[in-house]
């Protein structure tokens, strides 16, 4: 398996994200929400604030480092719910047939027809803010992609000599899915989450900085720019930090799942969703 | 062609139905009241009569089976319902916000298109040129940042620092108001159609009849014009459509940021008051605009490319 420069630097944004967010709070020079003071608002980059502070004091470097914490928290999770989704409903689809596939597939088509951000935001709407209520949304959100790729893996792995053998040696259904099935259709079940995990940062970005997101004071990136629109005359560096880095870590996940594709299926064509 | 036309449109009503399910169960799963919600202000709760009086006036308290069937038949007969806030119906207030909406996802298509097709191209007939590489290295990055912040850009660049431009609002509708957000709006789609059209150009170089109008002499540029822009236009069909269905429900973020008055703003603000009928509206018909878009993209590749309509 061959990974191109692609794949090298989108590895390192994303180990950089990682370790901004665990290694926060031995390297965050102040605390993130209590380390306000407004006598040092609005201060320019400098040796002790580096990136500047905002409207209240608080240091930007600061927030950003635990902000990267909030981003990995709604990717990670939010994909992991639509890949457990996806996963099990396009397997069964294929696998089983008749109803159920119909149904699945007609699900699937309907939540392709409702763009994910409006979604979220219709979700958003019932749960109310905060971070539970936007991992349950951006969760319920993009399955349908990884729903549709279960499932035509699924068909064409049905009829493999291996999996033919187990349900002769007389395996059970969900036997045969979990342990013949699923294994063999990981690389694009990954790659579509790596790629998925970069349209959750930004729809959170986007949910925070409209104020349905993560509320303040805490740090999310998305929500630090929610000021910065009253702010960027004054202080641009209190808009422009936190965008770089949802900017540069939604690259890394971008970058690191088309390298992954590459890596895997060298025929995939460029991405065209 | 008519028939598969009709049959295309009518398949647009059962998804319209599901997904009206879907959103009626959705908000009626909620906990807690709307009313309640909507008149407690963070510190006391809400009058018990307030909440008793809009529960009776919206018929909240009637079964769940008898809501969905009233919400059903208002639908086919076109009412959205009211507004919980201001008593409009809601279909007057996505009417009044339509127009707006509509010029902002056209402006951003054509900014789109304008620069992504020819750049793709251009990219795709000298692989790894440095025109090629930048474009890719473009469109990466375009997908990859959020687009409030490049917006956010853009406005201190060209309305606070150089004041070319006006930094929000919708003015008096003219054009000038209209630069900022669309082009914000249009950098996704920009960097697809870049992507695709370079894809789908460099598959069509690839194909034989390519290689076989070369070799009968026919002149580069002839090739160019006749087999390989008229092959690459089914991709980019499809490409536009689906990105021209989406930009509406993507415009949500931009329209407030640039206080545009299209349905989005409506939607996030009407989602921040709780206003569920107009949230349920907007929602509907972004949902609708993306489906009629498809059904268009369809009928029109059918068009193009005659072989498609024979499945």
């Amino acid at each position: 398996m061959r990974l191109g420069f692609n794949f090298w630097l989108g590895a390192l944004l994303t180990l950089l994200v990682v370790l901004a967010g665990v290694l926060a709070p031995w390297i965050a020079p102040f605390d993130p929400v209590f380390d306000a003071d407004l006598m040092n608002s609005e201060l320019p980059p400098d040796s002790t604030f580096w990136f500047g502070t905002d409207g209240q004091g608080r240091d930007v470097f600061t927030r950003i480092l635990y902000g990267a914490q909030i981003s990995l928290t709604v990717g990670i999770v939010s994909q992991v719910i639509n890949s457990l989704i996806g996963v099990t409903l396009g397997m069964t689809a294929a696998y089983w047939g008749g109803w159920w596939d119909d149904l699945v597939n007609g699900l699937t088509n309907v939540m392709l027809a409702i763009p994910s951000l409006i979604f979220a935001l219709g979700v958003m709407a019932v749960l109310g803010p905060g971070l539970p209520s936007l991992l349950i949304a951006l969760g319920l959100t993009n399955w349908s992609w990884t729903c549709r790729i279960a499932r035509s893996s699924t068909l064409s792995l049905k009829s493999q000599g291996y999996v033919q053998a187990a349900q002769t040696l007389g395996y059970g259904d969900l036997r045969i899915m979990f342990t013949q099935i699923l294994p063999n259709m990981m690389g694009p079940i990954l790659v579509m989450a790596t790629l998925g995990m970069g349209s959750a940062v930004l729809s959170e970005a986007a949910l925070s900085f409209l104020g349905l997101g993560i509320q303040p004071p805490f740090p999310s990136w998305g929500a630090m720019l929610t000021d910065a629109r009253q702010l960027i005359q004054l202080a641009p560096w209190v808009a422009i930090f936190p965008g770089l880095a949802i900017f540069l870590s939604v690259l890394g996940f971008n970058l690191l799942g088309d390298g992954l594709r590459d890596s895997l299926d060298p025929h995939m064509r460029t991405r065209n969703i | 062609m008519l028939r598969f036309t009709l049959r295309r449109i009518w398949q647009i009503i059962p998804t319209l139905i599901v997904v009206a399910l879907l959103i009626f169960v959705i908000f009626s799963v909620v906990p807690g009241s709307f009313a309640a919600s909507l008149f407690s202000d963070g510190r006391r709760a809400a009058d018990p009569q307030m909440i008793a009086r809009l529960n009776e006036e919206f018929g909240l308290n009637k079964p769940l089976m008898e809501r969905f069937i009233t919400y059903i038949t208002d639908l086919a007969q076109f009412d959205l319902g009211t507004s919980f806030r201001t008593r409009q119906p809601v279909i007057e207030l996505i009417a009044d916000r339509m127009w707006a909406s509509l010029q902002l996802a056209i402006a951003a298509m054509v900014f789109a298109l304008a620069l992504g097709v020819p750049l793709g191209f251009l990219a795709a007939l000298r692989p790894g040129s440095v025109l090629d590489t930048v474009t890719m290295i473009g469109a990466v990055s375009g997908l990859s940042m959020p687009q409030f912040w490049l917006g956010l850009l853009l406005m201190y660049l060209f309305a606070l620092q150089l004041n070319w431009l006006p930094s929000f609002g919708y003015g008096d509708g003219s054009f000038r108001n209209l630069v900022l957000p669309a082009v914000t709006l249009g950098v996704t789609p920009l960097a697809l159609l870049a992507r695709t059209t370079r894809a789908g150009v460099l598959d069509v170089l690839s194909a034989d009849f390519i290689r076989t109008a070369h070799s009968k002499g026919m002149s580069e540029a002839k090739v160019v014009r006749w087999h390989v822009a008229r092959n690459a236009l089914v991709l980019i069909v499809t490409t536009v459509g689906l990105q021209f269905g989406s930009l509406i429900g993507q415009a949500v973020v931009i329209e407030k940021l640039f206080a545009w008055p299209g349905i989005g703003s409506l939607l996030v603000d009407s989602v921040a008051i709780r206003d569920i009928p107009v949230v349920q509206g907007t929602i509907l018909v972004i949902v609708l605009w993306f489906l009629l878009i498809n059904t268009a993209v369809d009928l029109i590749y059918a068009a193009i490319d005659p072989r498609i309509k024979q499945e």
